[in-house]
């Protein structure tokens, strides 16, 4: 055993992790964070779209240090059949401000950038170690951690839990349940390189200025699921996800999807010539409000993904998991100010501060919406996707049809495919869903 | 398009940058002789192709290639057809952009 006792261990080293042990060691606390990586976001995987406003809550200068890739000044959602998408784009110069708002980044460059904040504060970080179980006191209260290094047991008064949508200590120790099939998505990702310059002409951008896709329909096979295309400096990061379980009902497979949303005649001119790097998977929770665990208890705390903590219909994850990660340790930080223990009933605290906040104020607005995109996906993602395609067709090309006659079939189209009722039903259940 | 189309997930992983910790494999496959629905599932949904009938048709897991993203065990730990763990520190894929 380490003789040496910390007052936190925080398990993982990503973006969770980091702003939890950044904020604990500002605050002069005896940190330890462990890492099972070589190095710091060797195993964080991520689109990756940084949120300003949570990182300058952690790192305010963070605009002139961190590796930054494109801020953001245009969005565009796609809904995509075999050969077609409709596209709704948003772009705007007031994006091209002083403090820009989003930013895409490469997570394993900024996670290494992120640490080394965290060190300057005061940290010890220990990567190459993997934890492999908690370790409990007669009283079963949390009050340790045990690593796959010799000697390997570690006290604290508290363990922090950032250990990503993976944590297997949280679920052996019996703090919450794996994640379901249903409630996480497997993502896959290719980093494809090309100059700058073509990357600025291809996607119409200037200097820095960089632009998302995100991208939903017949490209997941009517399997819950999402494409996205992101613009780096010199890469762009592509990628396909799909609801684990819709994989395993559907016998897709997730390199198949990929490979087919890179050829679609849409997506294809954008890579075109580009040399691939690397290729990287990663689950994504997806349950929502509803599938987020118990987030304390004796002597722990869980934040980021591992406690499921991401807005899936905003796509937001990092920022939530950098909030969570925040306010676990201002709630732990106002414990040990008081000088009192780590008992459950002190760091409920944490639960109290993050239902005031907009995680999950967030997450309970559209607690809804998964379970029905979830239920519903060969309806919002492979026939509403066709439809439309089909209704922009009729709309644009010029073939002599009298209008009447091209809108009737475009409404007949919609009615054969969902009937009447069927059309209302999903327009109510959207609705209130989104409320 | 072809869902089948053969895509060499071979060449995918070849981008990428592993520290194999030889004769200690992560993931382990429970001896079986007709496999499970979940882990036949695992032939198709694994992205590193780690998952592959034998000649005797049982399921058979190589983690040389794992990109450790845990979709195997979601799938296929609720029924013990497999044994999960993170690899040993230092070890498994190094992501260099992530």
């Amino acid at each position: 055993m380490i003789e040496e006792r910390f007052d936190a261990i925080v398990v993982g080293a990503g973006m969770a992790g980091n702003a939890a042990a950044l904020t604990m060691a500002k605050r002069g606390m005896k940190v330890l964070q462990l890492e099972r990586g070589e190095y710091p976001g060797s195993k964080n995987v991520q689109g990756a779209i940084l949120y300003a406003d949570m990182m300058e809550k952690l790192v305010p200068e963070f605009r002139e240090e961190a590796p930054l890739e494109r801020h953001l000044i245009e969005q565009r959602f796609w809904m995509m059949d075999d050969r077609s998408h409709v596209g709704m784009h948003y772009r705007s110069d007031d994006f091209n401000e002083e403090r820009p708002n989003r930013y895409t980044i490469i997570r394993a460059q900024f996670d290494k950038w992120f640490s080394s904040k965290v060190r300057e504060a005061g940290a010890t970080l220990l990567c190459e170690t993997t934890v492999t179980e908690l370790v409990r006191d007669e009283r079963e209260r949390i009050v340790g951690v045990r690593t796959d290094r010799r000697d390997g047991e570690i006290h604290a008064d508290v363990v922090v839990l950032a250990e990503g949508v993976n944590g297997l200590l949280g679920t052996r120790a019996g703090l919450r349940a794996r994640p379901r099939p249903d409630n996480v998505a497997l993502a896959v990702k290719e980093m494809h390189f090309l100059p700058r310059e073509t990357i600025e002409a291809r996607f119409n951008l200037r200097g820095d200025e960089g632009v998302v896709i995100e991208a939903v329909g017949t490209i997941s096979r009517g399997m819950t699921g999402m494409g996205f295309i992101y613009a780096n400096k010199e890469c762009i990061s592509l990628g396909i996800g799909c609801l684990v379980a819709d994989f395993q009902r559907t016998s897709q497979t997730p390199y198949g999807l990929l490979d087919q949303f890179k050829s679609h005649p849409s997506v294809a001119p954008l890579i075109a010539g580009s040399e691939v790097k690397e290729y990287s998977a990663h689950l994504i929770p997806e349950g929502g409000y509803k599938s987020i665990p118990q987030l304390y208890g004796e002597g722990w705390v869980v934040v980021g993904d591992a406690a499921q903590l991401n807005n899936a219909i905003h796509r937001e994850g990092s920022n939530l998991a950098m909030t969570s990660g925040r306010i676990a340790a201002e709630a732990i930080g106002l414990v040990k100010s008081r000088g009192e223990p780590m008992s459950a009933a002190n760091l409920s605290i944490y639960k109290k501060m993050l239902d005031d906040s907009f995680v999950i104020k967030d997450l309970k607005k559209y607690k809804d919406l998964p379970p029905l995109m979830h239920t519903q996906s060969q309806n919002f993602f492979l026939t509403y996707p066709q439809l439309i395609s089909k209704a922009m067709q009729n709309f644009v090309r010029v073939d002599g049809t009298p209008k009447a006659e091209k809108e009737k079939a475009t409404l007949k189209s919609f009615v054969k495919a969902r009937s009447w009722a069927g059309l209302f039903g999903d327009a109510c259940r959207f609705a209130r869903a989104w409320r | 398009m072809n869902v089948e189309s053969p895509v060499r997930v071979e060449d995918k992983l070849y981008y990428n940058r592993y520290l194999v910790d030889i004769g200690h494999p992560h993931v382990k496959v429970r001896a079986h002789t007709t496999p499970s629905p979940q882990l036949l599932a695992l032939l198709k949904a694994c992205p590193a192709r780690c998952y592959e009938l034998n000649d005797n048709g049982q399921v058979e897991i190589t983690v040389d290639g794992c990109i450790e993203c845990g979709t195997c065990r979601v799938i296929a730990e609720p029924t013990g057809d497999i044994e999960w763990s993170h690899p040993r520190g230092g070890y498994g894929v190094q992501f260099k952009f992530g």
